[in-house]
């Protein structure tokens, strides 16, 4: 019961506060991880390819998968309900004085700032678990040797798919999920 | 109203069913639904719907199907096309995260989720540069850019703490800048 609550508040707050697209949530659902252990941030890992190769926003996708994960399907529905919930609300004051909130100084003042910092809140929420995907901290404490603090072929990977990514920015997502879960298997990750 | 409001609802399951990625993977599929087949908006309103949807809180798709949904439907219309728009989602991630649980302890499942977890890292790395590229466009905004990442990476700050930092730091920057202006 005490999760079901807890769900609904946070994914009201994610609701109210995410500005700036599916991944803007990401910060909110890694505090949840800290706060709750809800789950790990590997998983939430996971769950963003799941989110991105399934149908239907991101934000929504990752709102229902976080759910699910604390507090099973009734937990998934409430997460996913309680995420729109702001939206709704705020989008029918808005729409019945729209050319206002448009021209609103304070508004478009808050955006200068706000913009630059939709990138650094993502980074922030997933700096780490990139690091550890890529280095290994823990083999190079032990043998001292500068090579064994990289994982070569995740890094190599890592390199090329940001080549790849910024060549063909058509392609969708999918395909280099789906060609990374091929090499993850030949490769035995 | 009730035929409006079915309709709604079952053409933005349709498009919560059909587009993957919303936000902007959604706006061709929103304009030959909303604009060319049902009328609903023009595509001046659509544009508008989502410049708004982008400086309102919350996930971009859910914003325009709000809007769509008030402006045809009233209030009950603003729920229901949203409800219909997320209603796929909560389907067939239930669906598979439910099934993916009875299989986690599959060697095989574990490797690909590892090169998953690369091709994710290189994806939201790259979807936060083109953003930092959109949003830094000065010296202060790269310093807060910088500031927030540090914020939350290493001090483990609230996010809601940050954006209502930037939203009020915004407005206080830019009215001394335009002062000296």
């Amino acid at each position: 019961m005490l999760t079901y609550v807890r769900l609904i508040f946070e994914f009201l707050k994610t609701g109210l506060f995410a500005i700036g697209g599916g991944l803007a949530t990401l910060p909110f659902l890694r505090e949840m991880s800290f706060r709750y252990s809800w789950f790990s941030m590997e998983e939430l890992l996971d769950m963003i390819a799941i989110s991105e190769s399934t149908p239907g926003p991101i934000g929504i996708n990752m709102a229902t998968y976080v759910g699910y994960s604390a507090g099973g399907i009734l937990g998934g529905i409430l997460a996913t309900l309680a995420i729109i919930t702001p939206s709704i609300i705020i989008i029918v004051v808005i729409a019945s004085f729209m050319e206002k909130f448009r021209d609103s100084k304070l508004v478009q003042r808050g955006f200068y700032l706000l913009r630059a910092a939709t990138a650094g809140l993502i980074m922030g929420a997933v700096f780490e678990v990139i690091f550890i995907s890529l280095f290994d901290a823990g083999a190079y404490a032990i043998s001292g040797d500068i090579f064994a603090f990289i994982r070569w072929p995740s890094l190599l990977m890592f390199i090329v798919l940001i080549l790849l990514i910024r060549k063909f920015p058509k392609v969708h997502p999918i395909a280099f999920i789906v060609a990374s879960a091929v090499i993850g298997i030949i490769l035995k990750f | 109203m009730l035929q409006i409001i079915w309709q709604l609802m079952y053409t933005f399951f349709k498009l919560g069913l059909f587009t993957f990625g919303g936000g902007y993977a959604m706006l061709p599929l929103l304009q030959r639904e909303v604009v060319e087949s049902k009328g609903w908006a023009t595509e001046e309103e659509l544009l508008d719907y989502y410049a708004i949807g982008q400086s309102t809180p919350g996930i971009i798709a859910v914003n325009t199907a709000s809007f769509v949904g008030y402006f045809q439907g009233g209030i009950l219309g603003a729920i229901l096309a949203t409800i219909g728009l997320v209603l796929p989602s909560i389907i067939i991630i239930l669906l598979i995260a439910s099934l993916l649980n009875h299989f986690t302890d599959l060697v095989v499942l574990q490797h690909a989720f590892g090169g998953i977890r690369v091709a994710v890292s290189a994806l939201v790395s790259f979807s936060v540069y083109r953003l930092a590229k959109t949003g830094v466009v000065d010296t202060f905004t790269f310093i807060w850019c910088i500031m927030t990442f540090v914020a939350i990476a290493f001090f483990k700050i609230s996010p809601l703490w940050v954006v209502l930092a930037s939203f009020f730091m915004g407005n206080i920057v830019l009215k001394i800048k335009g002062a000296r202006a």
